[in-house]
């Protein structure tokens, strides 16, 4: 049975961290599990979680009204879920459901921001590592929005 | 420079504006061709464009083509019924290396409706399983209704082919991938020391793809795609598909991606 | 040279030529004087030929000047080139008709309605721009029937040039001003005192059997001194010069030259030099039909890489702006037809920089570019 502290040192955004981080960063998690179809959190609502997916999917949707709910983007396996509880005012900006059974390590955003500011190194390392992964998505959002593929005509 | 003719003998639609074509030759032989060539295909009158051969390269007699209806000669090539008579010349161009590619895992990335080129090949790699490592489809469209041969894949995935489909933007009703392709080459399970890609899709999907391949240690030796530009011969006389110092129409369209990078990075080249 | 020895024939005997070809059965096309330019067209006899005429040729300027002299070949190249004949400006392909069922008949080869030609006058840098022109229609992987037919019966009399223009660079790219092979039968035309006469140099078995047929004598020391001279005078005149050490590597390594942005601003894109270049080749094709849609004809017509749509795909053109299109021609001309076709794409004869409107200079292009590579010394 693998303990939690297992499983963020196994996750690659966690690489290369110390011993005493990874331990530090254990203490603010918890496992947690969704049934298909059930929301993770809602666009609007206080952000103070995020999520690092161990198995199964999420889909990031927004309601588009006339255009109906979009699916923007799908998070998988050791992707991280969930920047806004990063920054005021800790607000989700997107809808997020587990679009299949998931299973995720849930961390309490206030007590991992508490533990970032008492403890500038751990901090720094976190915020390497969150900057690398969002560089990542914001390259491949851009190309989502190229929109490369081309329309098909309305039928 | 003289067409053959051939007849529609049927047509499948598979998305809004996409048709895949069957034809037969009338009156003459059947078109032997290899994975990645394409014809010249033409609704009598209405000027001819290129179309990459979308068929079984071990299959016999018809000739297949996936279309997509965007200007006037591929609308009127869409719109035939069956029994109209198309002109075709070719095969034309350099194909997939499928031979070269054996003993390795294989990489097939696809975006829209680069798949339709794809499709020989992967059907040529599925013929000769067993000459190759891992098969993984990686395929890219703009929404779920607008994937091709959609029934297909499955059939491909029972044949020893990973599958991973992606799209842009989707509806909630879609259980898959939403996102671009290079994050399904970075999830992709592939040997990252002995592998090889060949890629076909718009050219901006490709060049982010060639990225993401080298972060997974496919270097641009390794990586064939096939290229597109403007073609009215096909036979190299009428100048107009240069790129750089090669003939898209005779030095490709498939190229080793090392063979281009420095081309494709001038702008308006 | 497989008939060593040069001949002479007098200028008054020179129609027996004329005669010669027409008994075998050519079209004789030669330079003959039209709208103020020297163009190539059915000449029938001497008369026709530009006697007494030299053009005066810069950067956007073309101009016909009367000689002191009676010479029939006294001029340098005119707006035409034979590439009209090897690869002409219209030319249909194939040609069908669709009956009510949607079955085609008549889908065949446009009939080989061209007569036999003979060319008379043909330049070194001709010469070169034909084999040139022969290596892009006939050496790739689907010649076409129609374009060998075209140039097979071809004879070939060239003139070997006794003057150079004021746009010529032939010796700079390596074509001239002396043929040395690809003709049938080489003229160079001599006046000297009260004589004038051409010495003559035989290409072909075709060439020396037509020679049998001209009132000719074995050419002496002086004479063929004098073609000689005429020859090196020739060389030594070259109105332009372009250095092509290294060329290809020069360009590819200076897509991003700032020179481009300079040469834009004065192109007009008007394709002007793609038309007069003897070995610009790009074409398109159209499919015309009927009203009824009954009869299809697809035709092949001369394009220029200076046109917006030269580029398109779906989505739009790829070189919008004229900075890259005058750089995709230049590039092409002198770099990348290097590594498509394994030689130059240029034989120096100065037409694009005499027919630009704005006389936009091959040479001067080339030359600022290699300039710009030039370490500047420190300033003072």
């Amino acid at each position: 049975m693998r303990t939690l502290e297992d499983l963020i040192t196994a996750a690659p955004i966690f690489a290369g961290l110390s011993q005493e981080h990874l331990s530090l960063i254990a203490g603010c998690a918890a496992n947690e599990h969704f049934a298909p179809g059930a929301q993770l959190f809602r666009e609007g609502t206080p952000a103070d979680q995020f999520f690092l997916i161990r198995e199964g999917a999420v889909a990031l949707e927004v309601d588009a009204l006339a255009r109906g709910t979009i699916v923007i983007e799908t998070l998988h396996r050791n992707d991280v879920v969930g920047w806004s509880w990063l920054f005021e005012p800790y607000r989700w900006q997107f809808d997020a459901r587990a679009s299949g059974p998931t299973r995720v390590v849930a961390f309490d955003g206030a007590c991992l921001r508490g533990k970032c500011e008492a403890d500038h190194e751990l901090g720094y390392q976190l915020m390497r590592r969150f900057a690398a992964s969002l560089i990542e998505r914001l390259q491949a959002t851009r190309l989502q929005l190229l929109d490369v593929y081309g329309h098909a005509p309305t039928p | 420079m003289v067409p053959a003719p051939f007849a529609l003998r049927s047509k499948r639609q598979e998305t809004a504006d996409t048709w895949t074509l069957e034809l037969e030759p009338r009156g003459g032989p059947a078109l032997e061709f290899a994975p990645g060539q394409f014809t010249m295909l033409s609704a009598f009158g209405t000027g001819e464009v290129p179309i990459s051969i979308s068929g079984d390269p071990d299959g016999e007699g018809r000739l297949v083509h996936t279309v997509r209806a965007v200007g006037l000669a591929t609308k009127a090539i869409c719109a035939a019924a069956p029994g109209d008579v198309l002109s075709v010349r070719g095969p034309f161009g350099r194909p997939w290396p499928v031979d070269d590619l054996t003993g390795g895992d294989v990489l097939i990335v696809a975006g829209g409706i680069g798949l339709a080129p794809l499709r020989p090949a992967i059907l040529a790699l599925l013929a000769r399983r067993a000459r190759y490592g891992r098969l993984v489809l990686l395929y890219g469209g703009r929404s779920p209704d607008q994937l091709l041969f959609a029934g297909e894949l499955t059939e491909w995935a029972d044949r020893g082919l990973d599958v991973a489909v992606t799209v842009d933007s989707a509806g909630p009703e879609w259980l898959g991938t939403v996102g671009v392709v290079p994050r399904l080459v970075r999830r992709a399970q592939f040997d990252h020391a002995n592998a090889s890609a060949v890629l076909c899709g718009p050219e901006v999907m490709m060049r982010f793809t060639v990225a993401a391949l080298a972060q997974g240690g496919i270097g641009g030796d390794r990586v064939f795609a096939s290229m597109e530009r403007n073609m009215q011969c096909g036979i190299g006389h009428c100048g107009h598909c240069q790129l750089g110092p090669t003939l898209v129409c005779r030095d490709g369209p498939v190229y080793a991606w090392g063979e281009l990078e420095r081309w494709l990075a001038i702008r308006e080249l | 040279m497989p008939h060593p020895g040069s001949y002479i024939v007098e200028r008054d005997r020179l129609d027996e030529l004329f005669a010669a070809l027409h008994r075998r059965g050519y079209t004789v096309l030669g330079p003959t004087v039209r709208d103020q330019a020297i163009v190539y067209d059915e000449v029938d006899s001497c008369a026709d030929l530009p006697i007494g005429w030299t053009d005066e040729q810069d950067g956007g300027r073309y101009r016909l000047r009367r000689r002191a002299d009676e010479a029939l070949f006294g001029y340098n190249v005119g707006p035409h080139s034979w590439k009209r004949y090897q690869l002409p400006p219209e030319v249909r392909l194939w040609r069908a008709r669709r009956a009510p069922d949607g079955a085609l008949s008549e889908l065949a080869e446009a009939p080989r309605e061209a007569p036999r030609f003979a060319f008379l006058g043909a330049r070194s840098c001709e010469l070169h721009a034909m084999g040139i022109l022969d290596r892009v229609l006939l050496g790739g992987t689907h010649p076409d029937p129609a374009d060998r037919a075209r140039r097979e019966d071809v004879l070939v009399i060239a003139v070997q040039c006794t003057q150079a223009g004021g746009t010529c660079f032939c010796a700079s790219m390596g074509t001239g001003p002396t043929a040395e092979s690809g003709y049938d039968i080489a003229l160079t035309e001599v006046l000297q005192d009260a004589r004038h006469y051409f010495v003559l140099d035989i290409g072909s078995e075709r060439g020396a059997d037509l020679l049998r047929e001209l009132p000719h004598a074995e050419a002496g020391e002086q004479e063929r001194g004098s073609a000689t001279a005429a020859h090196g005078r020739a060389a030594s005149q070259m109105g332009r010069e372009l250095d092509v050490t290294d060329i290809r590597d020069l360009l590819y390594r200076n897509y991003e030259n700032d020179r481009w942005d300079e040469v834009a601003e004065r192109c007009l894109s008007c394709g002007n030099c793609t038309m007069v270049c003897p070995t610009c080749f790009c074409t398109t094709v159209e499919d015309v039909t009927d009203l009824a849609g009954e009869h299809v004809e697809r035709q092949q017509r001369w394009d220029s890489c200076f046109t917006v749509d030269y580029s398109h795909i779906h989505g739009g053109a790829v070189r919008t702006s004229t900075r890259s299109r005058y750089r995709q021609w230049m590039t092409h001309k002198l770099a990348t037809w290097i590594d498509q076709f394994g030689s130059s794409g240029c034989v120096g004869c100065g037409r694009c920089i005499t027919w630009c409107p704005v006389g936009i200079d091959i040479t001067e292009e080339a030359r600022a570019i290699r300039e710009s590579e030039v370490p500047r010394d420190a300033d003072a």
